[in-house]
């Protein structure tokens, strides 16, 4: 019974931020009071790149999770990872379109000369073909290469933390807290696999 | 001798103001009793008196009067602030700052100097002489707003201090106190926070101790009760809350030179052709407006201060 709302309740969740952020937005455009400071543009910046990486992170938190708590999480990891590219989207419009408008001398500028920039494009350039085949029937059209291409979330998440880290002026303290989340899930799956090859290692020789 | 009896409806003030707020009332008249010996009648009220620049020819060709119909709306000249003794958010200052404590006020001079000493902030500044400057203020990170700052020129203060030839450099420090600033709890800048100029970039007459901004004396988040202004130089040169002024022979090094050398340099003069190496220094978005536009060279005031840089390498000396 509680089941069938588990999964509404998640878009809600999810989806939250991005309309109180389209809100605000649509208030700031009409003259009227809003929560984006005197520099709208550059908290818009601020608040998809955060969300970008969070959603990142719980993505790749669900396998560890479902793992260690034999919940059956994995049927949500799908949606995440979109909301993850859903904020990595208004992240790059905010940029593309309210921050530079178009100004390709200085987008080609940020993108070739500043590691920063081009980290954080080539995080959400990589992030368009796995969106793109997250569709069910790519699934089942792609087999075995569709999960080979999904491993690019690990590229994706570290460029995207290393992104963020060069980006912050000052303090490096949420940084540092999403290169240490990113650090231990990875460090999970090594283990993992390591782990995995003991046993069959074991196996043969036995 | 008339004796008034009082009927019941007349009220007395406290029957119409708070306790707490007739408490800070009584806080103010002090403080007023204090500032009027002090000389400066303008402490008074919230206001401050300064001489509205004249309109006949004979004006301050610095005072930046052209620029008084973009001026930044003072909503987001008190709100959009960095500021980190109050937070690392924009809008932290302004909620957090109300734990500074700028009256009264004392400011050490010492180093190269006749005139060393602890100095009340009615002494080192002539309310009486106050100007305003419509600035032009350009952010290290690539936005920007028009101030109506109130101040005096930064040279009065210097002349008063009579430095002597050994000075080369001036050296300013904020405030360090954890009760009063509590984003000093984190260590995100080697507090204090300090910055320096060159003697004659600091007798520039665009230089200027500010104490106030639209006419009335700062906020705290903008750097009450004096903060530097440098218009042609980055924000972060506008060093806030200052309690010490050194005179020294050598560059200081500056809290963003500390954090970061190859990002910050002593000079941070406004200059579209150089970037910062994580973002472009080209262009500029005005508070309020919605597009960017061009950064001027050293933000306009080229003018008035190009002469000295002149033989310098600007690329080199950011």
């Amino acid at each position: 019974m509680l089941r069938k709302f588990i999964r509404p309740l998640l878009h809600i969740a999810c989806a939250a931020p991005a309309i109180w952020l389209i809100y605000q937005n649509w208030l700031w455009l009409n003259f009227l009071p809003h929560e984006l400071t005197a520099n709208p543009i550059e908290y818009n910046t601020d608040f998809t790149g955060d969300w970008t990486i969070r959603f990142l992170l719980i993505t790749l938190t669900v396998t560890p999770l479902a793992k260690l708590t034999k919940w059956r999480l994995l049927k949500y990891r799908r949606a995440l990872g979109l909301y993850a590219f859903l904020y990595g989207l208004l992240h790059f419009l905010n940029y593309m379109v309210l921050d530079y408008f178009f100004d390709w001398a200085l987008i080609i500028e940020d993108i070739f000369k500043r590691p920063a920039i081009t980290f954080g494009m080539l995080a959400f350039t990589l992030l368009i073909p796995l969106a793109v085949t997250s569709f069910k029937f790519m699934v089942k059209k792609l087999g075995k290469n569709w999960q080979k291409l999904h491993r690019a979330i690990y590229v994706i998440t570290i460029c995207a933390v290393i992104h963020n880290y060069m980006m912050v002026k000052a303090d490096v303290l949420i940084p540092v807290i999403h290169a240490m989340i990113l650090t231990s899930l990875l460090g999970y799956r090594v283990y993992l696999n390591y782990n995995k090859r003991k046993i069959r290692l074991k196996k043969q020789t036995a | 001798m008339l004796i008034k009896t009082k009927n019941s409806w007349d009220l007395t003030e406290n029957d119409v103001t708070s306790e707490s707020s007739y408490l800070s009332r009584r806080d103010f008249v002090k403080a007023a009793g204090i500032a009027t010996v002090g000389g400066a009648a303008s402490i008074l009220s919230p206001e401050l008196a300064f001489a509205e620049p004249a309109l006949s020819a004979k004006s301050n060709p610095y005072d930046g009067r052209d620029l008084r119909g973009e001026q930044t709306v003072i909503e987001a000249v008190r709100g959009y602030n960095n500021f980190y003794e109050f937070g690392m958010n924009k809008d932290d200052p302004a909620r957090n700052a109300h734990t500074l404590k700028p009256e009264p006020w004392s400011v050490v001079v010492d180093g190269h100097c006749e005139n060393k000493g602890k100095y009340a902030l009615e002494d080192l500044i002539d309310f009486n002489n106050l100007e305003e400057r419509i600035y032009r203020m350009r952010c290290v990170e690539a936005w920007s707003m028009v101030i109506p700052w109130v101040g005096v020129p930064l040279s009065s203060i210097i002349e008063k201090l009579s430095p002597t030839s050994d000075a080369k450099y001036i050296y300013f420090e904020t405030l360090v106190d954890v009760e009063q600033m509590p984003g000093q709890r984190r260590g995100i800048i080697k507090w204090p926070y300090r910055e320096g100029l060159r003697m004659d970039e600091a007798m520039n007459p665009l230089t200027i101790m500010a104490v106030g901004l639209y006419g009335e004396k700062l906020a705290n988040q903008n750097g009450a009760p004096l903060r530097l202004v440098v218009p042609w130089k980055y924000g972060f040169k506008g060093i806030k809350s200052i309690v010490k002024i050194s005179f020294v022979e050598n560059e200081p090094n500056s809290s963003w030179m500390r954090l970061a050398a190859n990002e910050y340099g002593f000079y941070a003069n406004v200059n579209p052709n150089v970037s910062h190496p994580r973002w472009s220094q080209a262009k500029e978005r005005r508070i309020g407006d919605f597009s960017r536009r061009p950064t001027l060279m050293f933000n306009g005031y080229g003018e008035q201060v190009s002469h000295l840089y002149e033989g310098m390498d600007l690329r080199r000396f950011y």
